[in-house]
């Protein structure tokens, strides 16, 4: 990618991730409960995404880096699913 | 200027494959770092599961005004280092240095309000062990959301800490004319450690700062 490419995409970049981080301080004031915390994480997971693709560059990357910085979210995916699915569906250990 | 002024190390056979290996190389850096956090995160998130109202109570302590205030200032220098990449690429060698410069400065603008938060922290009595001042109940839970706070935290900064001094190093590399338009990779590998400090602080923030509170 060209320079001045990369510098329009940074600034997109930017603007989206600072419209998204308004949206979720604004979605705290509300008492949504389950629903509240799941559209903040959802949030969290999305300016996550935009960081890994634009600003970290993966997107305009080959198929290499796809698979050397998919690797470490994957295990990390591993440990987190294996882990919390085996407390939230144990009832007896409280 | 020409492609001459690219260094190929003898082991690539080409320059795109040597600067492919760069890439791959931080990526399994931050592999590393992504399973560091990721159980810290868990942790975290296993004693929320558990503790649900010690931890709401903790995080309505926290200050949102000033997590949300450095989560803008990372974004921002997250956008200083894309451009610090770009600029470098074009050859506006001084620029690069400039916004490599702005991107540690902001650093360090979120270093120096995240040590005003832990001072706030601690004149609240919000430091774990002897200095712990809790009047509510759930205590003990209370003070284990503070310990899990004061630890992620604390890495992140530390990490931004190297960061910063990463950044230096590379500023004054552009400036000898070590790294420039052709010789880009230490830049671009170091940005990518820089985004992935980011990315850590959106979810300490998320996870700390708005579950469960109130503004």
């Amino acid at each position: 990618m060209t320079g001045k490419k990369e510098a329009v995409q940074a600034l997109w970049t930017y603007v989206v991730l600072l419209v998204l981080l308004l949206i979720a301080v604004g979605l705290r004031m509300f008492y949504l409960g389950l629903i509240e915390s799941l559209l903040l994480l959802l949030i969290a997971a999305i300016e996550a995404v935009i960081v890994l693709l634009f600003f970290m560059q993966v997107r305009a990357s080959g198929r290499l880096i796809w698979l050397f910085a998919g690797g470490g979210f994957l295990w990390l995916s591993i440990l987190l699913v294996f882990v919390i699915s085996d407390y939230i569906s144990r009832s007896w250990w409280r | 200027m020409s492609n001459n002024r690219a260094i190929l190390y003898e082991h690539f056979s080409d320059i795109e494959q040597q600067r492919e290996t760069s890439t791959a190389g931080i990526w399994v850096f931050v592999a590393s770092e992504i399973m560091f956090f990721g159980a810290l995160i868990l942790a975290f998130s296993v004693y929320r599961f558990s503790y649900t109202q010690a931890f709401n109570e903790g995080a309505q302590e926290l200050n949102v005004v000033l997590g949300a205030l450095n989560t803008g200032i990372l974004f921002t220098s997250g956008l200083t280092m894309s451009l610090a990449a770009a600029t470098n690429k074009m050859g506006a060698k001084f620029l690069t240095i400039l916004l490599l410069l702005a991107t540690c400065a902001l650093g360090a603008v979120f270093l120096v309000i995240k040590g005003i938060e832990y001072h706030e922290d601690w004149t609240k009595g919000l430091f774990p062990g002897e200095a712990f001042h809790w009047s509510g109940s759930n205590s003990p839970q209370v003070q284990l959301f503070f310990l899990l706070y004061f630890i992620m935290t604390g890495f992140h900064a530390l990490h931004l800490l190297v960061g910063i001094g990463l950044i230096l190093v590379i500023a004054w590399l552009v400036l000898r004319g070590w790294v420039h338009e052709e010789h880009f990779m230490p830049l671009e590998v170091i940005g990518i450690y820089w985004h992935f400090v980011d990315m850590v602080w959106i979810f300490l923030f998320t996870l700390l700062y708005l579950l469960g509170g109130k503004v």
